[in-house]
């Protein structure tokens, strides 16, 4: 009789882990289909030679690493190049911005009053359309437009400037987007990671008399850098995908000389345009070597992390899920 | 998130600090103000501009900046609404049609696989889930040449269901969901509701479903908001002018000539591209900065 029951009650779990299959098919089946045969055909791509000139199609015929030798030969490392200026521009304001910000918000001492507002007014860019954005920027800095118009009223300038027709302006103005489209995001998220710091460290750092600068160059950064690195990591893997701001703003030009192009412009421009399938199938690869790599990395680091304790990984799981569920590119 | 300085912590303070260090401590705060409202105005700054500019006429924008609002709205409204080259309003609803069903696919599904993977324990669980972590990070954009190329094969093209349907799989709101559910939802909910006799499928949509709203809620609008605002595989995949969303319209700017734009018009084309999605977040301002670290909070 006894025996009986366990080997019904094993049967039924049995029977509910089944389930567990028929409830995973529709995301696996819509994965495999939208995106796993999909990066595999890029992949099968980036070996053939695929273009279009006009009506007629050329290929695909299998040309080895033909594409790949020819987009090193090009401009992709001047296009990576780029992407990384862009990021490098924004990254650094970006962080020192929202790392101080983190800093001040979470700051018993301060006390400061109206942190919601404050918190509400920066966030706010993030979620504006990419690309209305890159247009209202383009309007803003044209040559008769607002920002000149205003530059010109108080004196600071005597003659009217074509932002697009200065390399570092342009990349200023791309950077200058980006961080305003992420610096609140950032803030938001090192917040969470200021807040997990045990109080009680700073107590008694108070109490030893340690000054606002001590404090944080003592015990907030060190504490803080596991999450410091997480967070420049995800947002470098967002910032390989730069595209709409930059886009939008030069007109897809890239600016002077494509001094402003990003990889992801390229990418564009490729499959768009030029229709070159099977060079854009070799700049989709090397892409997704660099992104794959460096999400390997925060997979490790969020994965095994023993060195960390549970409140930091805990964080370091809801900063993961608040870069991932904007899904669009950060920098 | 709100930082309240409690009695004791204040007592320390004092106990601590002499006059001098209560006057660096003002002083600080003041620069720390100054800073604040500096980026606050940054923030601002841009889309005060764009709403200004668009109740200004074309003559009166390119004549320079004003602070103040001109009383051009309505027209600058009826033209652009009037403008047969800008299917304004046709790209409204293409947009709010492929966003909200977006957001429902990747919301209902993302539950039920969440709930999948929170539940059940069938043997390739561990190896599954784990994949799924691996692929979350790696962008969708790495495939869009293979997914252009299959669309067009089967016929696809200009449609919107390349634009719809790989919302069903969506990584990061099912890890955001499956966070949720370990943090908030007790096994034996649902081993109850099976002794009372209910299926598993309507265990989930009437236990595990009202369970998850608050974080379906975060997950609706960022999946919405991140449709909406989605340009790169859209640009792609529609041709027809009909069928165009929002940010291609916008980008579609581009492409004419400039010296022949009406500016109140542009700035109008802009304002109805952002200023809806920037008033909803205002009123669910807190709602969204909360339900970031929702997770946590509950945890």
């Amino acid at each position: 009789m006894n025996k009986r029951m366990t080997i019904n009650t094993r049967k039924k779990k049995m029977s509910y882990a089944k389930w567990g299959y028929i409830l995973l098919v529709p995301f696996f089946v819509i994965f495999i289909l939208f995106q796993l045969i999909p990066l595999l055909q890029t992949f099968k791509y980036s070996f053939y030679e695929y273009y279009s000139i006009g009506l007629q199609e050329i290929g695909p015929n299998w040309v080895g690493f033909a594409n790949y030798v020819k987009i090193f030969q090009g401009s992709i490392l001047k296009y990576a190049g780029n992407t990384l200026i862009l990021w490098i521009l924004c990254i650094i304001p970006q962080m020192t911005v929202s790392l101080l910000l983190a800093v001040w918000f979470t700051d018993i001492r301060l006390h400061l009053k109206g942190t919601w507002f404050f918190k509400t007014v920066i966030y706010m860019p993030n979620l504006v359309m990419a690309a209305a954005f890159g247009m209202l920027f383009q309007m803003l800095f044209a040559a008769n437009g607002p920002v000149v118009d205003m530059l010109m009223d108080s004196g600071w300038i005597t003659e009217t400037f074509h932002i697009g027709q200065s390399v570092w302006g342009t990349r200023w103005v791309i950077a200058l987007m980006n961080f305003l489209m992420w610096f609140g995001n950032t803030t938001i998220l090192l917040m969470a990671g200021v807040m997990g710091i045990d109080t009680t460290v700073y107590e008694a750092a108070t109490i030893d008399g340690s000054g606002a600068f001590k404090t944080f160059f003592h015990i907030t950064m060190p504490l803080l850098m596991p999450i410091f690195i997480y967070v420049v990591i995800t947002s470098l893997i967002g910032g390989v995908q730069l595209f709409d701001v930059a886009q939008i703003f030069t007109s897809g030009s890239g600016a002077v000389d494509g001094s402003s192009k990003t990889l992801m412009m390229y990418l564009y421009k490729l499959i768009g345009t030029s229709r070159n399938y099977g060079e854009a199938g070799a700049v989709s690869v090397v892409l997704f070597l660099l992104t794959a790599t460096l999400s390997f990395i925060v997979f490790a680091f969020t994965q095994k992390s023993g060195k960390l304790s549970k409140k930091e990984k805990k964080i370091m799981k809801e900063i993961e899920l608040k870069e991932a569920s904007k899904n669009g590119t950060s920098c | 998130m709100e930082q309240v300085a409690k009695p004791n912590e204040m007592n320390i303070e004092i106990d601590n600090s002499a006059k001098i260090s209560n006057g660096l401590l003002i002083g600080r705060r003041t620069i720390v103000y100054i800073i604040l409202v500096f980026l606050a105005v940054m923030c601002i700054l841009p889309f005060y501009i764009l709403i200004v500019n668009c109740t200004r006429s074309n003559f009166s924008i390119q004549q320079g900046f004003s602070f103040t609002f001109g009383d051009y709205f309505g027209s600058n409204w009826s033209i652009l609404f009037s403008d047969s080259n800008i299917p304004m309003a046709r790209a409204i609803l293409n947009s709010l049609f492929i966003s909200t069903c977006t957001a429902v696919l990747t919301v209902y599904f993302s539950s039920l696989t969440a709930f999948a993977f929170h539940q059940y324990r069938f043997k390739f669980r561990t190896f599954l889930y784990t994949f799924m972590l691996l692929i979350m990070m790696v962008p969708t954009t790495i495939s869009s040449l293979g997914l252009l190329t299959l669309c067009a094969q089967y016929g696809l093209m200009d449609s919107y269901i390349p634009l719809i349907i790989p919302a069903i799989a969506s990584p990061i709101t099912v890890f955001y969901m499956k966070q949720y559910l370990d943090s908030v939802m007790p096994k034996s909910l649902v081993e109850a509701a099976r002794v009372d006799g209910a299926g598993e499928l309507r265990i989930f949509h009437e236990i595990v479903l009202p369970v998850l709203k608050p974080a379906i809620a975060v997950q609706f609008i960022f999946s919405f908001v991140g449709s909406w605002n989605n340009y790169f595989f859209p640009a792609l995949i529609i041709q027809s002018t009909s069928n165009k969303t929002i940010p291609l319209i916008v980008a579609g700017l581009q492409a004419s000539d400039p010296t022949t734009f009406d500016l109140g018009k542009v700035y109008m084309l802009m304002t109805v591209a952002i200023i809806p999605l920037l008033i909803m977040y205002l009123i669910l301002s807190k709602f969204i900065i909360k339900g970031v670290t929702l997770g946590s909070v509950k945890g």
